[in-house]
Parts: structure tokens; sequence; C-alpha cells
């Protein structure tokens, strides 16, 4: 069963994020800011991650940066979720690496659609 | 008829009409339609030559020295043959130089030397104070007899304190009337047509009264000339009186007397002024070389049979110099009398009149303003002003020569004849002659040799005459007259080197003169002329041809980088760079390094210079700017008063360019920060949106999941359900919170929140704020401690929206208290006149760099250390709280901040309000 890591510090979010990844079929581990994600990633290396851009402490562009500067999660799939709507930003996650980049707040068919998708051609 | 009032009411009555002459010219002259637009007037005017001396003095001499007073009006007959030449140079040469008195000529000649026109100046005042003198006592002595006769009449001063004696009232008189005449407006050409035409007028007057005298003479109180004559024939004594022997110094005081006579009355300041300076036409000039030698000739025909009648018919006690007036008076005539003497009193006048003005022209123009504008005391900012002072310094020169006048008159008077005085001054005047001739006829004469030879050659004037005559008026010990002083015998005044087979005059003459030309030419062959100098020499050489003069070249005194700077100040950098790059240097081999900027400015450059000064600026200050640096020049005061109209153009003009320019320079300044500002409010604006975005999307992204959670998942378990509606409920609050705070902070920001202030005690409100939020603490276990340590805390604020910061702030410390043992106190006291609420907690603090910025919008602080586990289930705060807080106190007039906690160790936020002024309770009723 696929792995998916939730990082948000939003406590509500957390919440429906992790019930719809479960409702899904997937596993769910959840971090609150960007140093425990981190940590989540090097205790049990999951198969995606939903990311959110603003965290307490490091920011989620920090976590992207040191995740794909590192050659085991260079190709773990990772979608930004953002309240931020500018395009700037969405350039700046994409050029990143990121693979998918998610508006808050969403529609959340399309969100487990896109995590499906991800799965899928990651096999 | 001959009472003392008479006399005065008729001497007041003519001074009178003369002013009415003098104004009735002015008008004229401004209306265009001069009075003295004619060769005779021009003739007549030269007449002020014939003064009280003339009238009352040739009869005296006569009667002394036979015919010998007629040299000195053969003198000016000789000078009037050579006019078309001489005068005509010297009135083309003033009217181009903008000439306005014999000193300002010499000084224009010799390169426009400050110190030249200066040392012209003094020796005037020196030379000519006696000849003043000369006709104070002329006037008094003339009254003294006119109003005693039978009786001696000499006046005698000495005895006298000087308010007693009439010349000096006489004086004052003059000198009162001058002002009136002379000084009623400055007119820079210095030309003063209304006083020539009274001067012409006065000459018609003492001619008339004159003749009148002579004709009386002759034919009334004798049989005409035959009879005269052959009464003189029959008294030996009276017959060898009157030869050709009787002349001082014999034949060579003949030449000596001529030459003095001549010079004296091209040289004289008063004929200077009138044949030069108020010459209108220069053709004036040919009718008055025979018309002026004419007046001369009748005013003199009838001089011997009016002394040779003194002689026969009055005492040997009369004074020769008033047979004019006693011969009248001892036929025992009323009219007559009074008519000589207003001939007398005109003679006077109008030399004073006008020798008063050229000398107070001079002392202004020569010696005052040079010294004010060099010591820039003077801030002239206008020509008006310039004006005023010009006028007051003549005013008070016109005083001051008069005095001068009457001093010498007190101390020198009595004891030279009429003829003697006049004669000094004549020999002072002389001495301009040859820096004047030889100036305008050779162009190499030199500033340095025309000074040396002026004041040799006044040295040995004084030495030889002025002095003399202070030692025989028993001022000085007369001894050295004789002996030489300290026994040099070769030093005598009137036998320097042994000379003594001279006149007085002719001697002094001989001497001053050779050392006077001697010196010019002398020193003129071994000194160099400036360049400025060369071009006034070559100006006044060939004023008869001002074609062949080439254009001024500037002096060079000045440093290039001197002369840099001025031209960047006023031309900027790239035009000096030009100016300095262009001419002939610019050429020259590159292998020679350029001149430096301490090495003095060629001329050719400084005329560069000049020229594209005068480009940007007009002539006129481009003169006085270059004129600034290069130093030393006397500028004659035409060119001030223009240069001050055109530089005080310049300068308002560039005064309102620099206001203009630095009211456009802090315009766009404020233009320049406004625009900071609204780039920084936009960029802040943008900031706030993106950041107002973000919050309002935060609750609606849990909003839209779960109810699309609760809409898509039919199977949900009822506990799950209730949790997720409970959240949409919780964050649907949140985000109607939080619109509530935006709109908030955005009325606080653009100055519409509505405060209702109003008197209400803090400590109720404080216990009504803990009631509020006491229930959702103990939910969360917060133990909420109060102490309150007044009874009453009176304020003046809005009660609800105090509240809303109260509770906010117990709201916020139970968010940052201790996790796990949650502490918060609220603490209300006294502080001098204010009363402070704090609220403190037992978390961990807020660092110091941190506790200005929870109070910007959206700040949100961090809890490190704090995993999800524990801030799960708490709403986090939208980060707009403390800012609105701080602008409701800051809007009620009171301060809050953070500071560290004192009991709980946490952070402790501090709102203090002043304390409300102290009412009756009557009024706290009315409230």
């Amino acid at each position: 069963m696929a792995k998916v890591l939730v990082v948000d510090d939003e406590p509500n979010i957390v919440l429906s994020l992790e019930f719809l990844m479960q409702q899904a079929g997937f596993d769910v581990v959840t971090a609150e800011d960007g140093e425990s994600a981190l940590a989540r990633v090097s205790e049990g290396a999951p198969d995606l991650v939903l990311l959110d851009i603003s965290l307490p402490g490091i920011s989620g562009f920090d976590v992207l940066e040191r995740l794909r500067s590192d050659p085991a999660h260079s190709r773990l799939p990772i979608i930004m979720l953002t309240a931020h709507g500018r395009e700037v930003e969405r350039e700046k996650g994409m050029a990143l690496g990121a693979d998918d980049y998610i508006t808050k707040p969403f529609s959340t068919q399309a969100l487990v659609g896109k995590v499906k998708s991800l799965l899928d051609e990651a096999g | 008829m001959r009472t003392d009032a008479v006399v005065l009411t008729v001497a007041f009555g003519y001074l009178a009409l003369l002013f009415v002459i003098a104004a009735w010219g002015d008008r004229r002259a401004e209306q265009g339609r001069s009075l003295i637009g004619s060769p005779t007037v021009y003739a007549l005017s030269i007449a002020v030559y014939c003064t009280a001396w003339t009238f009352y003095g040739s009869v005296g001499r006569a009667a002394q020295f036979g015919p010998s007073f007629l040299l000195i009006y053969l003198g000016p007959t000789l000078a009037m043959l050579i006019a078309p030449f001489v005068i005509r140079k010297m009135v083309r040469i003033a009217s181009a130089q903008r000439i306005t008195s014999i000193a300002d000529f010499i000084s224009a000649r010799y390169g426009k030397s400050a110190s030249l026109g200066a040392l012209v100046a003094i020796i005037a005042l020196i030379g000519i104070t006696p000849y003043i003198a000369l006709q104070l006592k002329a006037i008094t002595v003339s009254h003294a007899v006119l109003v005693n006769y039978p009786l001696a009449a000499e006046a005698s001063i000495a005895d006298e304190s000087f308010w007693a004696d009439k010349s000096f009232w006489v004086a004052l008189v003059l000198a009162v009337f001058i002002i009136l005449f002379g000084t009623r407006h400055l007119d820079a050409s210095e030309r003063h047509e209304g006083m020539v035409a009274a001067i012409a007028f006065e000459s018609i007057i003492k001619l008339v009264a004159f003749l009148s005298v002579g004709i009386f003479t002759l034919f009334v109180m004798f049989n005409g000339p035959g009879d005269l004559f052959a009464r003189v024939a029959a008294t030996p004594e009276l017959a060898g009186a009157l030869s050709l022997d009787a002349v001082p110094g014999g034949a060579t005081g003949w030449v000596g007397m001529l030459v003095l006579a001549m010079l004296a009355f091209i040289t004289l300041p008063r004929q200077f002024q009138v044949m030069v300076v108020e010459n209108v036409d220069e053709r004036h000039i040919k009718r008055a070389s025979w018309l002026f030698p004419l007046y001369l000739l009748a005013i003199n025909v009838l001089v011997i049979p009016i002394a040779m009648a003194g002689m026969l018919l009055m005492s040997n006690g009369t004074d020769p110099d008033s047979f004019v007036l006693t011969l009248p008076l001892s036929a025992g005539l009323g009219g007559l009398p009074l008519l000589v003497f207003i001939g007398g009193l005109s003679a006077a006048t109008s030399m004073v009149i006008v020798e008063t003005i050229a000398l107070s022209t001079m002392v202004s123009n020569q010696l005052v303003m040079p010294l004010l504008l060099r010591s820039r005391l003077l801030h002239l900012g206008s020509r008006g002003q310039l004006a005023g002072w010009l006028l007051g310094i003549r005013r008070v020169a016109i005083v001051l020569i008069l005095l001068l006048g009457y001093l010498y008159h007190a101390l020198i008077g009595d004891s030279y004849s009429l003829v003697t005085i006049g004669l000094v001054s004549f020999a002072a005047a002389c001495q301009f002659a040859p820096a004047m001739l030889i100036g305008m006829y050779w162009r190499g004469a030199t500033r340095d040799g025309a000074g040396l030879g002026l004041i040799a050659g006044t040295l040995i004037w004084a030495w030889t005459l002025l002095i003399p005559g202070f030692a025989q008026s028993g001022w000085l010990d007369a001894g050295f007259l004789e002996q030489g002083p300290w026994g040099l015998e070769w030093l005598r005044p009137y036998a320097l080197f042994g000379l003594d087979t001279l006149d007085i005059y002719s001697h002094s003459l001989l001497w001053s003169l050779s050392a006077n030309v001697g010196l010019l030419v002398g020193i003129s062959l071994f000194s160099r002329q400036t360049p400025l100098e060369q071009t006034q020499a070559a100006l006044f050489t060939e004023a008869m041809h001002p074609g062949l003069v080439q254009t001024t070249l500037w002096q060079g005194k000045t440093t290039r980088g001197e002369l840099r700077a001025l031209l960047d100040r006023y031309l900027g950098a790239g035009a000096t760079a030009r100016v300095f790059a262009g001419g002939p240097a610019a050429s020259v081999s590159t292998a020679e390094p350029p001149p430096r900027d301490d090495q003095p400015a060629s001329s050719a450059l400084i005329a560069r210079a000049e020229q594209a000064l005068s480009g940007a600026l007009g002539n006129a200050s481009a003169r006085v700017l270059i004129n600034s640096l290069v130093r030393g020049e006397a500028l004659d005061m035409e060119s001030i008063l223009s240069i001050l109209d055109t530089t005080s153009e310049t300068l308002e003009v560039n005064r309102r360019l620099e206001q203009k320019s630095s009211e456009l320079a802090r315009a766009s300044e404020e233009l320049r920060a406004a625009n900071e500002r609204l780039r920084e409010l936009d960029r802040l604006k943008d900031e706030f949106v993106a950041m107002v975005s973000h919050e309002l999307r935060t609750p609606l992204t849990s909003i839209r999941a779960f109810a699309e959670i609760l809409r898509d998942s039919h199977a949900l378990p009822e506990e799950k359900r209730v949790h997720f509606l409970d959240v949409v409920v919780l964050e649907s609050q949140r985000l109607s919170r939080l619109i509530e705070e935006i709109l908030d902070l955005a009325r606080l920001e653009s100055g519409r929140l509505t405060l209702e202030p109003q008197r209400l005690d803090l400590v109720a409100l404080a216990r009504h704020s803990v009631d509020a939020v006491h229930r959702l603490q103990e939910n969360r276990g917060v133990v909420l401690e109060v102490a309150i340590e007044v009874d009453r805390a009176q304020v003046i604020g809005d009660p609800d929206r105090l509240e809303q910061v109260i509770i906010n702030l117990l709201d916020n410390a139970g968010k940052f208290a201790d996790h796990d043992a949650p502490r918060v106190r609220l603490r209300l006291y006294r502080h001098k006149t204010h009363y402070r609420l704090a609220v403190e907690d037992n978390g961990p603090g807020i660092a110091e760099d941190e506790r200005e910025r929870v109070f910007e919008k959206f700040h949100q602080i961090q809890r490190p250390g704090e995993s999800a586990d524990k801030t799960r289930g708490r709403p986090r705060g939208s980060g707009l709280g403390l800012p609105i807080s701080r602008g409701i106190i800051a809007h009620l007039g009171g301060r809050l901040w953070v500071e560290n906690a004192s009991f709980l160790g946490g952070a402790c936020l501090v709102m203090e309000l002043p304390e409300a002024p102290s009412i009756s309770s009557e009024e706290a009723q009315q409230e």
C-alpha cells in the first residue's frame, strides 16, 4: 500500500487530507512543519508528499529543495499545496522540481485524482 | 537804503532768483528743451572764471602792481585761442569716457587708477580751499563795507568767536543753498543744466554791475577818460605805479603769471566742470573761443580807470580791493553800491557753487565711494540705494568743503590779499596740467610718472606757497622763510636752491612744474603701462581718431585657477573647458605640459573669459566679475551705476531662478518621497492583499474539503460526521472573525474607525472581560489570576473596543501560555498619571527582536518545539489581533507594548491609558 506524507501546519487541513488519503486507500503520515516533514521522510520513505508552502520554521520550498538535492528522493512525487495563488510561486515550485502545484481551497476529487495518477506514473 | 536788513533781503532775494533759474533750467532739460543749448550760454558759463577776485581784486591788484592783473586774463585768452584743439579734445574724451571731474579724467587716462584719482581729489581739495575762503572773505568784507561805510570796514576775524563771524554764516548759508542747488537729484552724467543756466545769468549780473561802476566813475565822477588820465598824469606817484615795471619779478614774472593763469584756466576744477563736463555740444567751443575773451576784455577794460580814480579820490587807509564799492559810496549813492554788492555776490557765489559741486563730486566718486565699495561696507542692492548714498556723501562733502574754506579764511584770511589767495590756488591747480595735457598727447605717459610728478609738484607747491602763507599769518614761526628749515638756506620756501630773483608765484611754479614734468616724463620712460593703461592712453591720445584704437585687454593679475572657478560657477564645467581650451594655447605642441592652475592667466584668456561671461550675464556684470578677480582697478561712477543696474537685475533674476530651482528641487524631492511612500504603500497593500487572501483561503480550504467529504462520503460514521461538521462551523466562524478584523484594520488605517470615547472605570471593564473569557480559558485548562491593585481607574475610552482589546490580550496569553500547565495573570495598576493593564503568561516569551514585530499585520508568533498534536484543535490567530489592539489604544491616547513577564516568566503585554481628568461628581453624572 502506497504511503502518503501530508505536511501542513493547519490541523484541520491535515485532518481533511488524512481522511481523503485514507479513504483513497493509502497509508498516511503527517507533519506540521518542515523539520518534522524531513524527519518523516528519512524514517520511512513515503511514495508521495503533499507539501504546504507556508510552514513554521523552514518553508515548503526549503523542504522541496532539500528532498530534490538528495538523489534518494529526486524522483519522489511531490505535490505543492499553497494558499498563495500567485503565479511566481507556482513557477518557483515547478522550477524547484515539484510534480504539481495545487492552490487552496482545492477540489478534493481533483486532488485525489492527481495523487493517484502520480503514484501510477511512478509505478 | 543800506541797512543790514535791506542788504540781507536783497542778497537772499538774489539767491532765491538763482534757485528759480536753476530749477527752471532743470525742468527745461527734463522736457528736452534745454536752456543751455546755446554757445553764448556756454561762453557765459565759462566766465565763472571771473570770481570775486576779479570783481574786487583786479582793481586792488591794479592799484598795487599796475596792469599785471591783466595777465590773469591774458592767460585764459591764450588758452581759448587753442581751445578748438585742446578743449575740444578734452570734451571728446570726457563724453566718450563719461568723465565726471578732472580727477576722474586723470584717473581714466592712467588706466582708471583709483589711487591717482584719489590723489587728484585730495590735491584739489587742499589747493582750492583757499580759493573758496577768498570768496567767503569777499562776501563778508563787501557786506561790511556796504553796511559800515564810511567807517573803516575791514572785517577783523581774529578777535571774534566764530558765531559772531559773518563769514561762518555765509559759509553755512551757501552750503545749504548749494545742497538745494546741486544735489537735488543725481544725474549719472554729472551734468547740471540748471546750474549752468544760473551761472551764465550770474556772469551777466557781475559784468553789468562792474561796468556800471566803471561808467559811473568815468563819466559821473570824472568827465570821461581824458579827464581821469590828465589828473593821474598830474600825480607823479600814481603815474609810475601804473607802468609795466610794477609787475613783480619783471619780465620773468610776466611769463610766470601768464603760464599760471593759462594752465589754471584749464585745470581748475570749476573750469573743467563748466568747459568739459557741462559741455552739451562741442561746437559751442568755437564761439566761446572768441566770446569768452571778449567778456574778459569787457570786465577788465575799466579796471585801471577805477583803480586810478580810487587812488586819486580815496584816502590812503582805504583797501584798494574795495574801491569798486567805496567809490560809489563816497559819491553818496544808495542803489549803485547795492548793485555792486550783488555783482560781487554773484561773482563769489557762482565760483563757490561750481567749485563745491565739482569738489564734492570728486570727494564722493574718487575718495569715498571707492573706499566704501572696496571695503565692502556698502551692500548696495539697487541703483536707488547707491544714488541715496552718493547724494548723502556729496551733501556732507559740500558742508565740509565750505567749512574747510571758512577755516582757512579764519586762520589765514587776514594776512593775504584776495589776489594772493587766488594765485596760491591757481598754482595748486596747475599741478594737474602735466598729467592731463601731456597725457592727452603723449601715449607713453605712465601712471607712476603722473602720480609721482603730481606728488612732487604738490609738495613743492605746499612748501613754497601754502606753508609760508600759514607762517605769514603767524601760525608758524616765520623764521624759516628767511633762514630755511634747520638752517638749510637752499630750502628757503621763497628761494629754493638759492633762486631768489623771481616773484613767489613764478618761483613756486617754476620749481613745482619742473619737478612735476620732469618726474612725469622721466619715470614714464622707465616704467611700464598695464594693458588697460595702454588702451586708455590710446583712447585719450587718439580721441579724435577713435577708429585707430584697439579693444581692451585685461591685465593678467589673476590665476588660471581663480578664473576657472569663476567661470565654473556661472557657465558650468563644459563651457569653462571650452574657454580654456580655445585660443592659441591649444595649438601648441602637446609635448609641452598644460599650464597649471596657479599660473597667471594670460590677458587673452581673461578676454575670452569676459566674452564668455558677457554672453551669459551681459557686458557690465561680466566686467564686474572679471574685475573682482583682476583687482586693483577703479571704476568710474557711471560704470558702477550701470553695473549696479544690470547686476541687480541679473542678481534678481538669478535669485528668482535659484528660488525656482530650489522650489523645483524641493518639489521633486517631495514627489520622489511621495512616490517612494506610494510604492511602499502599494507594496504593503499587495502584501496585505496576499496575506488576506492567504488567511481567507486557509479556513476556506478546510470548509470546502470537509463539505466535499461530507457530500461524497455516504457511509461516514456519525461521530466523524459530527466532528467534520463542527470543523466546518468553527472554520466558518474563524472566517467571519477574520473578515471582521480585516474591516476593523481597514477602518483603523483609514481613520474611519468609530470610537465612542467616554469616561469609564477600567477596573469594572477588566473584571467584565475576565468574566467573558473565563469559561473558555477554564475549558482549555488555563489558570487565570487577577490582581487589580486599584479601586477605581477612571479613563477615557470606548468600552466595547477596550473590552475587545483586553479579551484579545487574555486570549493570546492563553494560547501562548505553557501547554501543560497554562497560566495567565491579569494585573491592573497605577503608574504615575496612567493606568496599566498587564497580561502575562508562563509560555516561552517573546524574543527581544520579535517584540515590535508582533504588532505587524499577519505576523505569526513562532512556537518552536510544539508538536502538531499539541496545537491541534487550537484555533490559530489571524495575526491581526495585536495590530488592531494597538491601533485602538493609540486612538485612545495610550500605548501597548511587550515586556518581560515579571511574575510568570513568559510574555507580558502592557496596555497603558492616561488617567481621565478628575471632574466633580455632578459633571460625572451629566456624562
